[in-house]
């Protein structure tokens, strides 16, 4: 039986680790294969370590394992000729492009009076414009195609607002209003655009001290364990869960990549156990 | 490879043709087995004929050319204890239930809102409304004494989530099965049954493809064809094209269903070609 987007390309930032690596694993196994970047490297304000070349490197081995064609370069969202020479060059070498997941991403927090100049731009710069510019090196390659899917990664703090993260609340917002905009532009030409909101995904992303930290204040460092923040993620959700798998979210960026969804666009799909709701 | 919902058993309200039967067979196809109902008679004051006995005996006929077993019965969604009876003895049968698609409705004749019957209205509410509640209230206890969680797709509209001139009755049910919906998700949570909902854009389906559908939409014509219908119906969407396929529908039905979408639940999913954000 053929894979569900069996013989298409697909485009994947952040794939070093994380979402970005199962994504570009789950879209490997379902018959694509995969054109490839990440930064692999950190960010100042960033307070956990960000993927490296050994990642990326995993990542190439894990796809090819499943007999797919990758091409993976270290790239930086934010430099539209860097990220547009890593696609063009993965094009040339894989045929075609069919399939887009703007999925890297940062996370800091501060509330919005605290944040620095630069805390806020880098998050800007990465989780919305960084998004903008995958999206934009992509479409002439989807036109070429006669068609594709786009999906761009927002964030249940894309449709709610969460305190202490108004950068990244502000950037993943306008993820939306951007995927709704591509998706009325390439409408004509059957390129389909929608996002994802995950809530909290099991990533080095949010499995970091920095982050236990936002979650769990009023505890000394030492009882800041995965269990007991844990518990406070699962006060977020409706599901007795505290996150989900990046598996998850790669099972629904497979739906929307797949004909399966051939009609679906300008959709925000929550993959957020019910966080929403709540 | 084991399909999608292979093992699984599905409930399927309206499943004599049009989407219903479209979702009875592609959850089959996955490996589902199927208790559908059906009223199989014209609704008073439709426009377009009801289902048929006829009509759900060649459903039964297509499941089981699949090898799947099948409970059909003839019954209303606004007769809760003969909605119920059909499950139980479906259940009795089967074994188990672990997927509920409430994809029985109605359209029905154009009318601005002040100059509704009351029956038309009643009508439309219980069909469209109260019967997707008795479909999920039938249901919550199997899947509870099931144990092993669940997943209930409430078949809504993108009429749902927008309004549209002349059929204040349908988009009244149709945005209350999105209030219905997000309450069963959150009332439903904790026993790890999920619950969302689906907004089509035009289903090629009778429910559409009638005379009276096709003077609301061509107005300017006395007889109105299909073929007159189709640019209309077209211009809702910002896909270029007019409707999609009850297999569109089924298959964002398969995706709810299936364990790829195990931690989604309270969502709004439109399959709408893009109608509402145009």
């Amino acid at each position: 039986m053929p894979g569900r987007v069996e013989g298409k390309v697909a485009f994947v930032t952040g794939a070093a680790r994380g979402q970005g690596r199962s994504h570009a694993i789950r879209l490997a196994q379902e018959g694509a294969d995969i054109i490839a970047v990440d930064l692999c490297g950190q960010i100042d304000t960033v307070p956990y370590a960000m993927s490296t070349p050994e990642d990326l490197a995993e990542t190439v081995k894990e796809v090819e394992a499943l007999d797919r064609r990758i091409v993976a370069t270290q790239a930086d969202v934010r430099d539209f000729g860097a990220l547009k020479a890593a696609l063009d060059d993965g094009v040339a070498q894989l045929g075609r492009l069919d399939i887009v997941s703007a999925n890297a991403g940062i996370f800091s927090f501060g509330s919005l009076e605290e944040l620095s100049d630069t805390d806020w731009q880098n998050m800007i710069d990465v989780n919305l414009t960084g998004v903008w510019h995958a999206a934009k090196a992509a479409i002439p390659h989807l036109r070429e195609a006669g068609g594709g899917s786009v999906i761009l990664t927002s964030s249940t703090a894309g449709l709610m607002a969460i305190p202490n993260i108004g950068h990244y609340t502000s950037a993943k917002h306008g993820v939306v209003g951007l995927m709704r905009t591509l998706a009325l532009e390439l409408a004509p030409d059957m390129i389909r655009v929608n996002s994802v909101h995950p809530t909290t995904v099991n990533t080095d992303m949010i499995q970091n001290s920095a982050t236990y930290e936002l979650f769990a204040a009023d505890l000394p460092e030492a009882e800041r364990t995965r269990e007991v923040v844990g518990a406070r993620f699962q006060e977020l959700n409706a599901l007795p869960i505290p996150w989900v798998e990046p598996l998850d979210i790669s099972n629904a960026v497979l739906w929307l990549a797949s004909d399966e969804s051939r009609y679906v666009t300008g959709v925000t799909l929550p993959i957020d156990a019910g966080s929403l709701t709540k | 490879m084991a399909g999608r919902v292979e093992g699984k058993v599905a409930f399927i309200t309206g499943a004599a043709r049009g989407q219903g039967r479209s979702h009875a067979v592609r959850l089959a196809q996955e490996g589902a087995d199927i208790i559908a109902v059906d009223i199989c008679a014209d609704i008073r004051g439709l426009p377009y004929a009801g289902a048929t006995e006829q009509d759900l005996a060649e459903t039964v006929k297509e499941v089981e050319a699949l090898d799947r077993r099948i409970v059909a019965v003839q019954a209303d969604v606004r007769d809760y204890g003969a909605l119920a009876a059909a499950l139980a003895d479906g259940v009795g049968q089967l074994g188990r239930l672990d997927i509920v698609s409430a994809n029985a409705g109605i359209g029905s004749s154009p009318h601005e809102a002040q100059e509704l019957a009351d029956q038309t209205w009643q009508d439309m509410v219980d069909i469209n409304l109260t019967g997707v509640w008795h479909t999920a209230k039938a249901a919550i206890p199997h899947l509870i004494e099931g144990g092993r969680g669940g997943s209930i797709v409430l078949t809504s509209s993108a009429a749902g989530l927008m309004a549209y001139p002349n059929i204040a009755h349908y988009v009244s049910a149709k945005h209350g099965v999105v209030g219905l919906m997000k309450t069963l998700a959150l009332e439903l949570a904790p026993h790890f049954i999920r619950v969302n909902s689906i907004h089509p854009t035009q289903v090629d389906t009778p429910m559409i493809q009638n005379e009276a559908t096709w003077r609301l939409f061509r107005p300017d014509l006395e007889h109105p064809s299909r073929a007159d219908f189709e640019p209309a119906s077209q211009a809702m969407n910002v896909l270029p094209i007019p409707w999609v396929e009850p297999l569109d529908i089924s298959n964002a039905v398969l995706f709810l269903a299936s364990d790829e979408a195990r931690f989604i639940t309270g969502v709004p999913l439109p399959v709408d070609a893009g109608c509402l954000i145009k």
